[in-house]
């Protein structure tokens, strides 16, 4: 609490200046509204004036050179379909190249974020040049180039730290999400692929057909999303109650070999996710070593026969589910072992005393413990299983295939069907709604995820 | 008392078979990918039998020779070249990213890591297409530049685990150096980075191992550019329909030489990569 409070008080203060600046400010800080680094030139800030200056002007140039073509057309993107001529000389159909809706909406984006990129850059040379006239009316020299310089590895370190990253996440992150996002409420799917053919703008359109429970899309996306969620749950529970076993029994007072135990399992983890996967897919086939041993004459005779393990849709399920705890039961074992050995012995003494045999300690000690020191970790693995796009796609792909669906298969997820709607389907608004579905679920997931952590927090009990 | 001895005698035995089973159940997939790559006979299955008849060691001089289809040597060295460079970004990103939340106050703090956790919160996946399209536009598609860029870029978002760290680091030293004339940046790089060897290598392995394992973003960027391949495309592509009874064995050869590196790394840096994750857990 106390920190939001003191962080409050400076931002006040900021807008305040803002406004101040453009109202009391004196004639040179009120021409930088206009002329950015004006009043920092003018009041002796020479380098950091002219750099105001070459910002504004390389922003409004790049503006104007490069994303004024994109943006005029934004409202439509594009109105001009690419069509196709005779060539009056040789008599063959050329392309005349009309508007492309990707690159105007793409580009678009692009320039309005080096447009408010400027805009903030030009708002603090306002507030810079303010700050420097005040200084000089209290008798005081506004700080030279060489201490700006200074300061950005001292008091305005976080700036020369941040820049970077922020650039990056900006530039890797954002603007490709802000983009996708603006995609849902298009009409980029297979029938309008730039550069033969137009999108344009659909408004909410794409949401009602994914969740018109009636249609083909919606009962699809309901389906997908029930099976998404159960196999988050299964997925994350599971691992979590048998690392946790696995790390129990290795860990058990007189249990040798430890080290050895642990090994087995963190050999598991050293193979990369996907390789284990793809491989996984090979044993588990029709044909495979593992459908090659049941149908072996001692097996048969014991009355095994074989398993459709990725084609039958039933039992596909299930075998992802259990694929999915070989490969993270020992990143769980890996975690929770640390942890374990923190719970306090006496706890455990004192249920001893009071007749509580090993399940019943499991439960009212280990387990509650556990649940309130990993919530954390529980949720982030719950909105990663929710994007667990590797564990479905190598093992099966998303299949079996189902008529019923529209494009996707019985174990597809969110992410999987996402993925097979854009990269070989092409229906990217589709993909968009579904991905900002997706991120709605994460954020309600996180959310609770705060919650239960605050107030365990905030509880205490076992310290 | 001596029954309360022979039960927990029991119990250990029982807990001795479960986890031999346990093991022999995590281990014999690895055995069986590792007599896979040494197998003679060609194509993806064996006929009616399990452990292979013929043992070779051409699998693996092939993933070097043979190279008209598929470069292995070639997207060893990709893949090598971009995980050492978005490794070096990434860790300073992340590093940078975390002192900054973590040790400094400034306006936007709050406002930066609600927007952080935010973006974090997006499929991954969903903005591939979009930065494909961004790539392009600066003419870096299917190249190298684009993968390392696209893997480290948004690496300050991943901070979450390192400013934990040095969420638990003593203020008391931050203000002692400063007392002593160290600049912020002075404290950050004599102060905080000695004390962080565990969640630096942390952050410098999972960064490392990201390109080794990553699929769709390689996917999506690369397209069909064979020669900028990592291997993660490489090994998935020798498992096509048209590939896979030639190159299975192949693919086994190659998965184990990648998970080699993978695996030592692994293992020598396990206590850091456990201590990373649980540092800032354990201590709430």
């Amino acid at each position: 609490m106390a920190e939001k409070q003191k962080q409050k008080k400076p931002r006040e203060r900021d807008s305040v200046s803002l406004i101040h600046a453009l109202t009391r400010g004196s004639w040179p800080t009120k021409t930088t509204a206009l002329i950015s680094g004006f009043g920092c030139l003018i009041y002796g800030q020479f380098a950091r004036g002219l750099l105001y200056l070459a910002v504004q002007i390389l922003t409004l140039a790049g503006f104007i050179s490069f994303g004024w073509q994109y943006v005029r057309d934004f409202a439509t993107l594009g109105t001009r379909e690419m069509t196709s001529v005779l060539d009056p000389i040789y008599q063959i159909p050329i392309n005349v190249p009309g508007d492309n809706s990707l690159q105007i909406l793409l580009y678009s984006v692009f320039a309005f974020a080096l447009l408010a990129a400027g805009l903030a850059v030009h708002l603090s040379a306002v507030k810079a040049a303010y700050a420097a006239e005040t200084l000089i009316r209290s008798g005081k020299r506004p700080a030279g180039f060489r201490q700006d310089l200074r300061d950005l590895l001292d008091k305005n370190v976080h700036t020369t730290m941040l820049s970077l990253p922020v650039l990056g996440v900006a530039a890797f992150t954002a603007l490709p999400i802000i983009f996708m996002i603006l995609l849902a409420f298009t009409n980029f799917d297979r029938l309008h692929q730039p550069p033969g053919n137009l999108f344009t703008w659909v408004g909410m359109q794409n949401f009602t057909d994914m969740l018109s429970l009636n249609g083909v899309l919606g009962n699809t996306f309901i389906r997908i999303l029930g099976w998404t969620l159960i196999w988050a749950v299964f997925a994350t529970f599971l691992n979590y109650f048998f690392g946790m076993i696995v790390a129990l029994m290795i860990n058990k007072q007189g249990i040798r070999l430890k080290s050895l135990w642990r090994t087995c399992f963190v050999i598991a983890i050293a193979v990369p996710g996907f390789v284990t996967l793809l491989f996984m897919r090979q044993l588990l086939g029709d044909l495979g070593p593992i459908n090659t041993l049941l149908q072996s004459d001692f097996m048969r005779a014991l009355g095994f026969s074989p398993v459709q393990f990725l084609r039958d849709p039933g039992i596909a399920r299930v075998t992802v589910i259990v694929v999915n705890l070989w490969i993270g039961i020992p990143y769980t074992m890996l975690i929770t072992s640390g942890i374990l050995m923190n719970i306090p012995a006496d706890l455990f003494e004192a249920a001893r005393i009071d007749g509580a045999g090993p399940v019943r300690q499991f439960r009212s000690i280990t387990l509650p413990y556990m649940l309130a020191v990993t919530a954390p970790y529980l949720i982030t693995q719950f909105i990663g299983n929710i994007n667990n796009f590797n564990a479905i796609f190598f093992l099966t792909g998303g299949g079996p295939p189902s008529v019923d669906y529209y494009h996707a298969g019985k174990t597809d997820l969110l992410v999987t069907w996402l993925y097979s709607l854009t990269v070989t389907r092409g229906d990217y608004n589709l993909a968009s709604v579904i991905g900002i579905i997706t991120f709605l679920l994460s954020a309600a997931m996180g959310l609770i995820a705060f919650n239960i952590t605050a107030s365990a927090k905030k509880e205490e009990t076992f310290r | 008392m001596n029954s309360m001895k022979l039960r927990s005698l029991l119990a250990n035995a029982g807990i001795y078979i479960a986890l031999a089973v346990l093991s022999i159940l995590w281990l014999l997939p690895i055995v069986y990918l590792v007599i896979t790559s040494f197998r003679g006979e060609p194509g993806a299955w064996l006929d009616g039998y399990i452990i292979p008849r013929e043992w070779t060691f051409e699998n693996y001089t092939r993933l070097f020779t043979d190279t008209s289809l598929f470069n292995y040597p070639r997207w060893f060295l990709n893949t090598l070249v971009v995980a050492v460079s978005s490794c070096a970004i990434a860790t300073f990103f992340v590093l940078f990213t975390s002192y900054a939340f973590s040790r400094l106050r400034f306006k936007m703090r709050r406002p930066m890591m609600n927007i952080a956790l935010v973006l974090g919160m997006f499929p991954g996946f969903m903005s591939v297409i979009a930065i494909y399209h961004l790539i392009k536009l600066f003419g870096l598609d299917q190249t190298l530049l684009a993968l390392v860029l696209v893997y480290s870029g948004g690496a300050g978002l991943g901070y979450y685990i390192m400013k934990g760290f040095f969420d638990t680091i003593p203020t008391e030293l931050d203000e002692s150096a400063h007392l002593d004339g160290c600049t912020k940046w002075q404290t950050f790089t004599r102060i905080t980075l000695p004390l962080s060897r565990p969640v630096i290598t942390y952050t410098v392995l999972t960064t490392f191992i990201a390109p080794w394992v990553d699929f769709i973003l390689a996917s999506v960027i690369m397209k069909d550019n064979y020669n900028n391949f990592t291997i993660a495309l490489g090994l998935f592509r020798m498992l096509e329909r048209e590939n896979v009874f030639r190159w299975w064995t192949a693919f086994c050869a190659g998965a184990v030489l990648v998970s080699i590196p993978i695996a030592g790394l692994f293992m020598v840096m396990q206590k850091n990569y456990v201590e990373g994750i649980t540092g800032g857990a354990v201590k709430g």
